[in-house]
């Protein structure tokens, strides 16, 4: 199955031999020594990228996650955003005074969009660029509490310079949120400047080694020219000058949606990894009285958990790729200008997000459950890889706004059918709902003749419930519209029945990507392999959801039971190949951090080995026995 | 009964986005809150012992989210001594009635919790003699024990435990040994650093013949310089999810012996020539482990998963996000549909739990008369009710809890939130007292046993005669306001429940638990086992809202959550219920209908809804939950005080400082 996945360079020998990057094991040390290790890193990586000639994005992005063994790390927005947002945003004069700069680290810089009080309604950001044509200067402010930036990475302690997003006056106006760049520290002493308070924001759940931030700024002033121009402008005597087109941000956001796709993957995927392994391992109780313990894998509840996890991390890999492909198909009409592909690839991104993270979010604590006890202790690594993951449920895009937005465009689109128009693309189903209008109610219901054995007819199969889910969804949509005057509140009063619909309609596209690319496979072994995991994740994504496929008369009560039952037919046949299907995913033990999910499966040994360092045990005896206990039982 | 100062309607500074909410209220906040702890007495005591604990800074937590793992033990072991000179102080007994809120409050984050464990065990296994000896020296804290049962490579499957314990009849000592790795003790509470004592459980072997698993009581650590004894390793297994309090330790034992007279023998001996006896029953020690299961539940379950309702509802009516009507303020983002579909079946899910709390614990007092009178009949049921609620309960309110971090977005994830902490203290619960997995199916043997029994017309106990009295049928509701009508849901769940077993039939009819079959039909299993409890639990709601003092309009809001707790549970799982018809499209239709509505009517009680669980800032430790929905101003403060804004670090001199100023060569 290996080659399934790509791997660009080999960077064992660069990083993981590197005696440079070792370091205790992290979970021993506190926030501002993890904080100082990744800086510690960060620094010798830029300095060994430099070294060794790497400047493929690609390759970069090999480097960096082998050095931060896929961490988080303080430079992220730096290399993430900043630099970015100066190449696209800033015009060639602005370039040339902030990019190699920036480059070269003596600027590093963070993207401070969100406030305390704001995040996703990026129009109520509170944060004022007020221009002064008298001295050619825009004067920042944080004018009340809640328009603080909050939380962007590396602004607490690292950063010396941001590009701060602001509501822009000029000439008595407001024109809406522009993006600057403002020096937040002394280059030399790294003290904040005059009228700037910045800090860290505290510890969270995980991400320790990010210094999130915030940032106050009180009438702090910078040149007009540090507004980033490339399309907006503000000119010298305060005139301002409109962007051309908006749409363009969209690709920005595909392609970092389709990233956090791409994470869901690898983060499920690291989870299953310990998982599987550890249950291999793991011995319990009885099956066959008198037997030895059988390994907890063979047990069909563990593997029920497991398994449908195992298959989804593949469905999510294929739906990853196809993302990225397809952004890289379209971006060259982007360029040229033609955006028609751009809208309905923006919409289905942001649904694919929310889906992929959502699932992975819970298969990761799923995988812990599964490991029992043990899965608790942070030696196995599955508690880091939930808390790391899980804020991808919020940022980029908070879920349920993005199921929202996925919604809207399936709306729309059920909308034109409505009025005679086709749809194309992954919504043409709906085309064939106005066909069927000829019936009497129940449109969607139309019976699909579904064989159980058979990932093509499943595909219809889930594709009969989005559109009967899509179609409901409007109508309910059109009813509220029929009772009330406002749009927005009868968008609210359905909006439980739009995400129910957009989550439909991702289920079902990532159900025909994961079918299609089975015929893609020409290993006949690992094609074969492939669809049986293909089958489990259909089949048990039905059995999960068995409501919707009843109700709309997709499946009958004994198709369901059916499927049920083949659901546990297929654990047993994956069964056999479960371990080698999560050492695919190849995983050095360095990136995967789990005693539990190491490759030789030495678990018990290890632990021991791991828990002796812990700091509670760095004397025989606690200092707590002579500074508490022991005086109590004198006093006693 | 006067509102309390921290919940006075006038103090100043309250948000005004609070401040409405709480204005609207359709009942008496003060009243429900006396309803939820047993009448308003109750409520008067538990607000001094809170008031008591909150004025004494020793009990202080508010840096907690700033510390160390080993600042966290410490501060731990700190006010578990602080609080045995509190007690004396105040005159508080660990069997009068303040020590559940003084436990309460303190939410676990104290040190010697399993020294009660072990305080229990003797009482429970140990001879009267034996009693004597022990209690009083750790009732005097002269020993502090710990309880060593779970090992490296045996958790769940008691009968595998590895660690063996050898009576040597000429010494008249038992051998303690950790054969192998696996073997070792792992997780035992207060065990890594604080305990001397510790009750190990070891496979007995009396002249080369196995007895099974046996406890011991056995000295780990020096009385006089707290270290090790010989034989003995023992050290702490290092940082966990949460916790970080509390020393889970590792022990291993070579060759360690100690005297015949440390085996508990309440229930069985070994004499000085090796017989082996046992005498009396094993079943109420039998049950005593079973009630701690549902011991658990109230404060280690379900007080977490109100906290977390405490602070998602109260931080969604303070938050503003985007417009719902142009031209308007940004909206809560408590008025959102969306937000009220993933909170507000907390909120009911939380009372729901604690009305079936209150209802376990009824019946086990009541079991607990029997057994006292030898009767024993009542014992399967009660194991039953108290693995399957243990299971439900915890998994619910650990995807409660969840729920509600997620839904408070990026702040959230900010410890100072409180929830990532409430989160995973109370996912630990899925795991400790048995895994979840496991009680399930404890609890569908028992449906299954009971099914066969009333199929060949025996008695069964009265909490599954429903199971015998299936009837095909339809559901008979027309239109949504029907599904308001408990009779009409709880029939839907009755139905549904009684499908799950009766799924299983040819389990059944194979006659028992032929072990290669009943591993095929486990997955069914479970879910039959949570049909049951799911179904049980709408039926006690139904049955204490009936029970419920129509005033101050308690009864009706009780009502509404009863109504959404069952209606999210038939949206949720719709599948189930629509299987076999019992319920048509159309009525599952219906069902959503009514269950978005209600969602609108909740939504006006909510804040009060949270507020009737009467928690103080202090106890909920978050920047975003607290009473007067200062979030930011309070969010901006706690930040402040972080240790990473408190101390240079020396990351910038040492790092920092040569990449900014380019000079990366010479790092």
């Amino acid at each position: 199955v290996r080659f399934l996945f790509s791997s660009a360079l080999s960077p064992e020998a660069l990083v993981i031999n590197d005696p440079d990057f070792q370091h205790e094991d992290l979970n021993f040390l506190s926030r501002s020594q993890r904080y100082e290790q990744a800086i510690r890193k960060s620094s010798l990586m830029v300095m060994k990228l430099r070294e060794h000639g790497i400047a493929d994005p690609d390759e970069i992005y090999w480097f960096k996650s082998f050095v931060h063994r896929g961490r988080p790390e303080p430079l992220d927005l730096h290399l993430g955003m900043f630099l970015p947002t100066l190449l696209t945003q800033a015009t060639p004069e602005q370039q040339d005074r902030f990019f190699m700069p920036a480059w070269n680290l003596e600027i590093i810089g963070t993207y401070a969009q969100t406030e305390m009080g704001h995040g996703t309604h990026l129009r109520g950001l509170e944060t004022t660029a007020t221009y002064d044509p008298a001295t050619q200067e825009f004067i920042l402010n944080s004018p009340t509490v809640t328009s603080i930036k909050w939380w962007p990475g590396g602004l607490g302690k690292t950063s010396n310079h941001a590009i701060v997003l602001a509501q822009l006056y000029t000439q008595g106006q407001c024109k809406g949120l522009h993006a600057f760049i403002v020096p937040i520290r002394q280059l030399g002493t790294h003290e904040p400047l005059p009228g700037i308070t910045v800090g860290d924001i505290g510890p969270k759940f995980g991400y320790d080694e990010m210094d999130n931030g915030y940032l106050k700024m009180d009438n702090f002033r910078i040149p007009r020219e540090n507004m980033l121009m490339k399309y907006a402008q503000v000119e010298p005597d305060g005139t301002y000058v409109k962007p051309l087109n908006d749409k363009l941000t969209y690709g920005t956001m595909v392609f970092i949606r389709s990233i956090i796709v791409g994470d869901s993957a690898r983060s499920l995927s690291r989870a299953c990894t310990i998982a599987i392994r550890y249950s291999a391992v793991r011995h319990q109780s009885e099956l066959k009285a008198g037997e030895p313990e059988p390994q907890i894998l063979d047990y069909q509840t563990q593997q029920y958990k497991l398994f449908p996890l195992l298959a989804t991390a593949y469905a999510f890999h294929f739906v990853g790729a196809y993302i990225k492909d397809t952004y890289r198909r379209i971006s060259g009409d982007i360029i040229e200008g033609d955006l028609s592909e751009l809208p309905e690839l923006h919409a289905l991104t942001a649904g694919l997000k929310a889906f992929t993270s959502w699932t992975a979010n819970a298969g990761i604590e799923e995988c812990r459950m599964a490991c029992g006890g043990h899965g608790y202790s942070r030696c196995s690594g599955l508690p880091d890889i939930y808390v790391t993951f899980t804020p991808s449920c919020t940022y980029e895009g908070e879920n349920t706004v993005m199921m929202l937005q996925t919604a809207r465009f399936l709306v729309k689109s059920y909308t034109q059918v409505s009025s005679g128009q086709r749809v194309t693309g992954m919504v043409s189903y709906l085309n064939d709902l106005s066909r069927q209008r000829i019936q009497p109610q129940h449109v969607a219901a139309r019976p699909v003749t579904v064989r159980i054995n058979d990932p093509i007819s499943l595909v219809e199969a889930y594709k009969a419930r989005a559109a009967r889910l899509v179609e409901a969804a409007a109508k309910n949509l059109q009813a509220e519209l029929n009772h009330r005057k406002s749009k927005e509140d009868a968008w609210n009063r359905t909006s439980v029945d739009l995400v129910r619909a957009s989550e439909a309609h991702c289920h079902y596209v990532i159900v025909k990507l994961f079918t299609a690319k089975l015929s893609e496979i020409s290993n006949a072994a690992v094609r074969a392999v492939m669809t049986e995991l293909c089958l489990l994740y259909a089949l048990y994504g039905i059995s999960k959801n068995t409501g919707d496929f009843l109700q709309a008369g997709i499946l009958t009560d004994t198709q369901v039971n059916q499927v049920n039952q083949h659901v546990k037919e297929l654990l047993a046949i994956i069964r056999p190949n479960a371990v080698a299907l999560v050492d695919s995913f190849d995983f050095h033990d360095v990136h995967l951090g789990s005693v539990l999910g190491r490759y030789d499966g030495n678990v018990y040994e290890n632990m021991f080995e791991w828990a002796k360092k812990s700091p509670l045990n760095k004397t025989e005896v606690h200092e707590s026995f002579h500074k508490h206990l022991k005086p109590m039982q004198a006093k006693l | 009964l006067a509102a309390p100062p921290h919940r006075s309607l006038q103090s100043d500074g309250v948000n005004p986005d609070l401040a409405s909410e709480r204005l609207t209220a359709s009942f008496s906040v003060e009243k429900l809150t006396a309803r939820l702890d047993g009448g308003a007495e109750h409520t008067r005591m538990r607000r001094a012992i809170v008031e008591a604990i909150e004025s004494d800074p020793a009990f202080s937590r508010e840096n907690q989210y700033f510390q160390s793992q080993n600042e966290r033990y410490e501060a731990a072991v700190r006010r578990a001594v602080h609080l045995q000179k509190k007690m004396r102080e105040m005159g508080w007994t660990e069997n009068g009635p303040e020590i559940k809120y003084i436990y309460r409050w303190l939410s676990g984050d104290i040190a010697f919790l399993l020294h009660r464990v072990f305080m229990r065990s003797i009482s429970v296994l140990g001879s009267d003699k034996q009693v004597a000896k022990w209690i009083p020296l750790a009732t005097e804290h002269q020993i502090i024990g710990s309880y060593a049962q779970t090992e490296l490579g045996h958790g769940t499957y008691l009968q595998g435990l590895e660690t063996t314990a050898v009576f040597d009849i000429a010494t008249q000592e038992f051998l303690l040994n950790t054969p192998k790795i696996s073997a070792m003790k792992w997780w035992p509470g207060d065990m890594g650093r604080s305990a001397t004592h510790t009750v190990v459980f070891a496979q007995l072997y009396v002249h080369g013949k196995c007895y099974g698993v046996h406890p011991f009581i056995v000295q780990i650590r020096s009385l006089q310089d707290h270290s090790p004894r010989p034989g003995v390793t023992v050290g702490d297994i290092g940082p966990k999810m949460n916790f970080e309090h509390t020393d889970n330790g590792y022990l291993m034992l070579q060759n360690v012996r100690v005297p015949r007279e440390n085996m508990l023998s309440r229930f069985c001996e070994v004499q000085p020539d090796g017989t082996y006896v046992r005498w009396g029953s094993q079943k109420i020690n039998y049950f005593t482990m079973t009630t701690v299961r549902i011991s658990i539940l109230s404060d280690e379950v379900i007080l977490p998963l109100m906290k977390a309702c405490t602070i998602a509802i109260r931080y969604s009516a303070v938050r503003r996000q985007s417009k719902l009507k142009p031209g308007e303020q940004e909206a809560k983002i408590l008025d959102y549909q969306t937000q009220q579909q993933k909170l507000l079946p907390q909120l009911a899910a939380a009372y729901a739990f604690h009305f079936i709390n209150i209802y376990l614990h009824e019946l086990f007092d009541r079991g607990y008369q029997e057994i006292q009178g030898r009767n024993f009949d009542s014992l399967p049921e009660l194991h039953a009710f108290s693995s399957g609620f243990k299971a439900m309960v915890t998994q619910y309110c650990t995807s409660g809890v969840e729920i509600c971090l997620r839904a408070c977005g990026g702040h959230g994830y900010s410890l100072l939130s409180g929830l990532p902490s409430l989160y995973t203290r109370v996912l630990a619960s899925c795991i400790y007292e048995g895994e979840n997995t496991v009680l399930f199916l404890q609890t569908a043997r028992f449906l299954i046993k009971c099914f066969m029994a009333a199929s060949a017309g025996q008695p069964i106990p009265p909490s599954v005669t429903y199971l015998s009295s299936a009837k095909p049928g339809k559901c008979p509701a027309k239109d949504k306001l029907d599904f308001l009508s408990p009779d009409v849901y709880l029939k839907a769940y009755e139905q549904m429940a009684i499908r799950s077993v009766t799924k299983l039939q040819h389990l059944i009819q194979s006659g028992a638990e032929k072990h290669e079959a009943w591993n095929q039909c486990t997955v069914q299993l479970v879910k039959a086992a949570q049909a049951h409890c799911h179904y049980i639990t709408v039926k006690i709601f139904v049955e204490t809202v009936e029970k419920l003092d129509n005033k101050a309009g308690i009864q009706k809001v009780m009502k509404h959550l009863c109504d959404l707790f069952a209606l999210h549970g038939i949206f949720s799982n719709a599948g189930d219920f629509l299987y076999d018809g019992y319920l048509s499209g159309a009525q599952m239709d219906l069902v959503t209908a009514s269950y978005l509505d209600l969602l609108a009517v909740i939504r006006m009680d909510a804040v009060p809804l949270v507020d009737a669980f009467d928690f103080t800032d202090k106890s909920l430790n978050s920047a975003l939950g607290s009473y007067d929905g200062q979030v930011y101003q309070r969010l901006y403060e706690w930040a402040q005080k972080s240790p990473t804004n408190q101390q240079v670090s020396p990351a910038y001199g040492k790092y920092l400082k040569p990449l900014l100023q380019n000079r990366l060569s010479k790092l």
